[in-house]
């Protein structure tokens, strides 16, 4: 007789997850919320730190510009005041003649690796400017100071020369070197691969219908460009252009070795003084005292909110892509 | 009877390139007139004479030949040309410095002695870069064991799991990959500095870096994970295969080499960043095989140093040190073009 075996029971059909996958869904997530808790914890710690002297300084500490402590021969801090009014401008500044001269140039290499580039250039074109991308910023300092700064103190005295007339393009004392304008030549150069890339991946993404339709109807290719591409990449453009606003504003090394720091709010850019928070805390790091970097902490708090919420913006400007356009 | 022969209109014949050879010629030769008979001078005025004349050449060339939209054309395709250029020119100019500058640093010396008995300023053949090079490579294995599992977790989550927090991480991803440097510096001096470390290391430092690179390294490895065909994970759960064991066996190792490159550039953004090393390492001058202890010295540190020491010897040795990263960099560039040429291997 054979022994009778029992069936083996039938397997309990469920859609729950088993425990070794519930595991890893948690491990995973715990991970991938990693970004919010590093964020969340560098605005908490900075804020900490700096409390004091924000507190103490209100919002003086963006409105004025005079920084200085004095302190006793015990080491007590006697007075203090603490304005980042004028790094906060010379940062804007600077940032924002990086991109009006990067803009242009980013588009126009954009357009040329998109429609007019042979794709040999194109793949070897591509590959340099994503490398210089990753070059290191204090290579951009280094160079900026000892190769381009004299050619951009020669550039500034031709535009002073021809264009004094504009109140920001005056010279008052005349001393050109380390100014606004070449630390902006500078950060240009740093930000051209990054909007150059964010513009060629935009315009790529041009739907080929329309492309094809413009030139169907006898567009010539910039005929074509204008019509289609430009319309339609815009958003991203834009975009593109506040991220390198972003990347220059938090610039630290490249701008230090080639900009004049001083402590009063200057918009003429060709004149050899200039402001930036990153800056101000490598300068002012090494022989600080305790209260004062605090005060140094509380000035990264604020670098970190701008090119926070610029690159947000920057974000949200992207996305829009494609909804615009004919 | 005869047949219509297809022609391709829109191949440049030989006349059109003879033509357009004879504009750029003509082009050099008036601006070179140009420069010389009026007050303009040096390369600035030549550069921009010379691509003004080409504009206007190619643009009247086009009008002669087809009218004013050709014309408009022809003058665009210029200017674009000379965007791309420019956007070439100082990376050209960078490299070329770097070479000519850096390879009168490189002796023998440089890479078996460190500066614990030299200064910047002495000759070049007293001290070198052993520090440096030694804790550059700590730091970037300390941030890369650290940040690695964190990016790919955070890739993970955003191509596996593709949870409720997706929208919300891929926007923090992108708003941590702005954070400038300077402040992972300060975050790591007034959160694990000043209260519990209290001196310089090595750690600090690649605590810092991570925090850099965790975007680089989160991004890439979504992008490859994201090619990754859906088939493969369909067929991973159909043959019984939990989620864990699809993608642990499955999903990851299809992907590798991708992975690999988003580790490569990854090091590639952080192996020259200088500024949070200016605050948290202290930049030893001897060599330090302890991260953990005491201060490290890296070439990015190195570099600053030597240049800010100011005299030729120290700006050569800043040259020399830049060479040596820009070369690194250079490499792990390449090695990851190469690798990510094939996306999806096995």
């Amino acid at each position: 007789m054979l022994s009778m075996t029992t069936a083996p029971a039938p397997r309990e059909i469920t859609t729950q997850p088993r425990r070794s996958d519930r595991i890893f869904r948690r491990v995973v997530t715990a991970g991938g919320l990693s970004s919010l808790v590093i964020l969340s914890l560098i605005t908490i710690f900075l804020a900490y730190r700096g409390f004091e002297v924000l507190r103490q300084e209100g919002l003086r500490f963006i409105t004025s510009s005079q920084w200085s402590i004095t302190t006793d021969d015990a080491g007590n801090v006697v007075e203090s005041h603490f304005g980042l009014a004028a790094m906060l401008v010379g940062t804007i500044l600077c940032a924002f003649i990086a991109v009006v001269i990067a803009l242009p140039i980013s588009v126009a290499s954009a357009l040329f690796l998109n429609f007019y580039s042979p794709q040999w250039l194109k793949k070897f074109l591509v590959a340099v400017i994503d490398m210089m991308a990753a070059f290191p910023s204090i290579l951009f300092g280094i160079w900026g100071f000892l190769v381009l700064m004299p050619s951009a103190e020669y550039w500034a005295k031709i535009l002073n020369h021809h264009l004094g007339f504009i109140p920001v393009l005056k010279i008052a004392p005349y001393v050109v070197t380390r100014s606004p304008f070449v630390a902006g030549v500078v950060l240009a150069i740093m930000i051209i691969p990054i909007i150059t890339s964010v513009s060629r991946e935009v315009f790529s993404q041009t739907p080929l219908d329309r492309i094809q339709a413009a030139y169907a109807l006898g567009a010539t290719r910039w005929g074509m460009i204008k019509a289609v591409v430009l319309p339609y990449g815009r958003s991203g453009v834009i975009g593109g252009a506040m991220l390198g606003l972003g990347r220059a504003m938090g610039e630290t090394v490249a701008v230090f070795t080639v900009l004049n720091i001083v402590f009063q709010v200057n918009w003429h850019i060709l004149l050899g003084a200039g402001g930036n928070v990153a800056s101000l805390i490598i300068l002012k790091f090494g022989e600080a005292s305790p209260y004062e970097i605090k005060a140094l902490m509380a000035a990264g708090l604020v670098l970190f909110i701008l090119t926070l919420m610029v690159n947000a913006i920057a974000d949200l400007i992207v996305k829009k892509t494609g909804k615009s356009g004919r | 009877m005869s047949t219509v022969q297809p022609t391709r209109p829109w191949v440049a014949t030989t006349a059109d390139r003879v033509r357009d050879g004879l504009i750029f010629v003509v082009s050099i030769a008036i601006s070179y007139g140009l420069v010389a008979a009026t007050p303009l001078k040096g390369k600035l005025a030549y550069f921009f004479t010379f691509f003004a004349i080409l504009t206007l050449a190619n643009g009247l060339n086009g009008f002669l030949r087809y009218g004013f939209a050709a014309a408009k054309d022809a003058a665009i395709k210029t200017l674009v040309g000379v965007g791309a250029l420019l956007t070439v020119m100082p990376i050209a100019s960078i490299l070329a410095t770097v070479i000519s500058k850096g390879y009168k640093g490189i002796k023998p010396n440089l890479f078996t002695q460190d500066m614990s008995l030299a200064t910047p300023t002495d000759p070049l053949n007293n001290g070198g870069i052993l520090h440096a090079i030694s804790g550059t490579l700590i730091l970037v294995f300390l941030s890369l064991i650290m940040s690695v599992p964190l990016g790919i977790l955070t890739a993970l989550y955003l191509t596996e799991i593709k949870g409720r927090f997706s929208k919300p991480i891929k926007f923090l991803v992108q708003a941590m990959s702005g954070v400038p440097s300077i402040v992972a510096g300060l975050f790591i001096l007034s959160a694990v500095l000043y209260p519990i470390t209290k001196g310089y290391s090595g750690f600090m430092g690649a605590l810092a870096l991570t925090i850099l690179m965790i975007p680089t390294v989160a991004r890439t490895s979504e992008e490859v994970l994201n090619l990754i065909p859906q088939d493969l994970r369909e067929a991973g759960t159909a043959l019984g295969g939990t989620q864990w064991r699809t993608v642990a066996m499955i999903v990851l190792p299809a992907a590798r080499s991708g992975l690999i490159t988003a580790m490569i550039l990854g090091v590639a953004r952080i192996a020259g960043e200088t500024a949070p090393l200016l605050l948290l390492t202290g930049g030893g001058d001897k060599v330090n095989g302890n991260p953990f202890h005491d201060p490290i010295g890296s070439l990015p540190y190195y570099i600053w140093k030597s240049f800010n020491a100011g005299s030729e010897e120290a700006i050569t040795r800043a040259w020399a040190g830049l060479l040596v990263l820009v070369v690194l960099i250079l490499i792990l560039f390449t090695t990851a073009r190469f690798l990510s040429t094939r996306k999806v291997s096995r």
